[in-house]
């Protein structure tokens, strides 16, 4: 067999591991040992893990912070939820999935090729500035939203529904602030675990290719890229596309998961965008599998908290502090290295025992 | 045909003019150099030349094509490669990869193929390896292929940056002070490097340097900027005994 190199072996490892995760999940659900608090949890996860994936990729190998994936997440949940939605009595459950799939995907790259034409123009905190902006324009225009259907065709309208002017018998799709109902759920814990799998070998396939290599030249050194010939725009508008294309199947899933999809500043707004970015930060700037770690980990922990009720943000942004600090203090970092504790030593000792026994 | 021709370069900010009425000829294969005192405006030509900065008149012929004012992609796709005074590397990826950067547009194969790794990514990737080794070899840098870029020594670093522009399979290659910081032993081993290249890559090179024994020791040609200013030209050892010249750089 060929030799594989780190990157590769590191994929394969978090595969598995997610694979396991999997086995264990399901096995539980299926036995009944899964609280229904958890396991309302599994597609919610996945799509979140997603989206940080895709955030990711933008943060880490762009090397420009995004605050407006959030928006993505929503123009894919709220474009492949309509689609389910109207075309719910006329395709069979399975294609209709995958074509909404497809649509959410579509109209998330689409966006996210759109806005990146003007904000690649920017860099560093005025490209998070107009990303954020982007994000709460697109939840706003969903807000205010109404499309209807009837057997003349489509009625767009951005006042209210009495303004759609369809005839009686026609059926209300996206209604305002009330957003979509209704949508079928399709979102199964085995679908997102396929798809956050497909996620990470596209990344990291994304990473380790020609223009992967190109869009981490333009990162580490954007003049040096020019001068051995790199059209920058091109790349760059590549991988935000890319990105937000990710964070658009995440949307798809999240949508196919509830009965009701409103835009909020909780689901899709900058609260998102924050939290999102804190998965990708926790779990390591440019690091896939530490995404999905993080995103799992900070999303069963305020569930784990419950208990502790008014308390439960309090904990949770102190463990946030922690974990902050043991990852990137320079002082905890050198505290960890001389005592043997980073990642890759305890790693490395793992291995040794491994191989004693 | 000259293969660089610089009719009357100029460029203006605001104010100051930077540099003015700047000719220069090379013929191919020549290894000529760019020399002057601090501020004479030398990195300011060089990015003229790579399209860095927009010159105010002027123009830049390269092989007869005009080059003037092109986007600094284009100008490398072509045929100009250049290094920098400060050390500009990819230094979060290998060695290797720095040179596969370089080797960017000389093998290509979608954004698609790579993502889903079609037969045509594997085939590609092995023949970029091969030659991007092929070029690191000739520096001595093949032991290091794996290396991060930033982790290596600082003459190496240089060496590794003159690896990654020619990749680029320039005609013409621009090196910003190579010298800049190398102790006598590292200077002596960077005229040999540039040497090897011309006989391998056969390159026309032109360089900025102020160490004045490479200069000597390597130029075939030479002219002297000063306050943006040629104050000279022609052959290395004329110019280096025009009296204006001794006077620019020692003083009176």
């Amino acid at each position: 067999m060929k030799k594989l190199n780190g990157s590769t072996k590191k994929l394969i490892s978090s595969i598995a591991v997610i694979l396991v995760l999997y086995i264990v999940m399901s096995t539980m659900q299926a036995t009944g040992n899964l609280s229904s608090l958890m396991s309302g949890l599994l597609v919610p996860v996945c799509a979140y893990a997603l989206v940080a994936i895709g955030l990711n990729l933008c943060v880490g190998y762009l090397g420009e912070l995004s605050l407006g994936h959030a928006g993505f997440m929503c123009v894919g949940a709220f474009t492949s939820a309509f689609f389910s939605k109207t075309f719910q009595n006329e395709i069979p459950d399975v294609p209709r999935f995958i074509l909404a799939l497809v649509i959410g995907t579509f109209f998330a790259a689409l966006f996210g090729f759109l806005i990146a034409i003007p904000v690649l123009r920017l860099s560093g905190d005025y490209l998070a500035i107009v990303t954020l902006a982007f994000g709460e324009i697109i939840k706003n225009v969903i807000n205010v939203l109404y499309v209807g259907r009837d057997a003349s065709g489509f009625h767009f309208s951005l006042k209210d529904m009495m303004s759609l002017n369809m005839d009686f018998d026609g059926v209300v799709l996206v209604n305002g602030a009330q957003g979509i109902t209704g949508t079928p759920r399709q979102s199964t814990f085995t679908i997102s675990v396929l798809l956050l799998i497909l996620a990470l070998v596209v990344t990291h396939n994304f990473v380790n290719s020609r223009t992967g290599r190109a869009v981490k030249a333009i990162r580490d050194n954007q003049i040096a890229a020019e001068t051995v010939g790199l059209p920058i725009t091109k790349y760059k508008l590549i991988a935000f596309t890319i990105s937000a294309a990710i964070a658009g199947v995440g949307g798809v899933l999240y949508a196919h998961n509830i009965n009701s999809l409103t835009a909020t500043t909780n689901n899709f707004g900058y609260n998102m965008s924050i939290m999102i970015l804190v998965y990708v930060v926790l779990g390591g700037i440019g690091n896939f599998s530490g995404s999905v770690v993080a995103t799992v980990v900070l999303t069963m922990l305020p569930e784990m908290l419950r208990g502790l009720s008014t308390y439960r943000m309090l904990i949770y942004s102190i463990v946030l502090i922690g974990l902050m600090l043991f990852n990137w203090a320079p002082g905890i970092l050198k505290f960890r290295e001389e005592h043997g504790l980073t990642t890759k030593q305890l790693l490395d000792k793992f291995k040794k025992k491994k191989e004693v026994q | 045909m000259a293969l660089l021709e610089v009719k009357n370069l100029g460029i203006s900010f605001g104010g100051l003019r930077a540099v003015d009425e700047f000719n220069l000829s090379i013929e191919k294969g020549e290894l000529y150099g760019l020399i002057g005192p601090n501020g004479a405006g030398k990195t300011t030509v060089f990015n003229m030349l790579t399209g860095i900065y927009k010159p105010t008149d002027g123009m830049i012929y390269l092989d007869g094509k005009n080059i003037t004012g092109k986007k600094t992609a284009d100008i490398n796709k072509a045929g100009v490669a250049r290094t920098f005074q400060n050390i500009r590397l990819f230094g979060d990826q290998s060695v290797l990869d720095n040179v596969k950067i370089g080797l960017h547009n000389s093998y290509e194969y979608g954004t698609f193929t790579g993502v889903f790794r079609l037969p045509k990514y594997f085939a590609t990737e092995k023949k970029m390896d091969e030659r991007a080794l092929e070029i690191l070899s000739v520096f001595g840098l093949d032991k290091e292929a794996k290396v991060l870029a930033s982790n290596l020594p600082y003459g190496k670093q240089r060496q590794l940056e003159i690896a990654r522009a020619l990749a680029t399979n320039p005609k013409l290659l621009l090196l910003d002070e190579p010298a800049a910081g190398m102790n006598p032993n590292e200077t002596q081993d960077l005229m040999d490097t540039i040497a090897l290249i011309r006989k391998e890559f056969g390159v026309t090179i032109l360089l900025i340097e102020h160490d004045m024994k490479l200069v000597s020791g390597i130029c075939e040609k030479l002219t002297v900027l000063n306050f943006g200013r040629v104050l000279a030209s022609g052959e290395t050892s004329t110019v280096l005994n025009d009296p204006e010249v001794i006077k620019a750089y020692l003083g009176e």
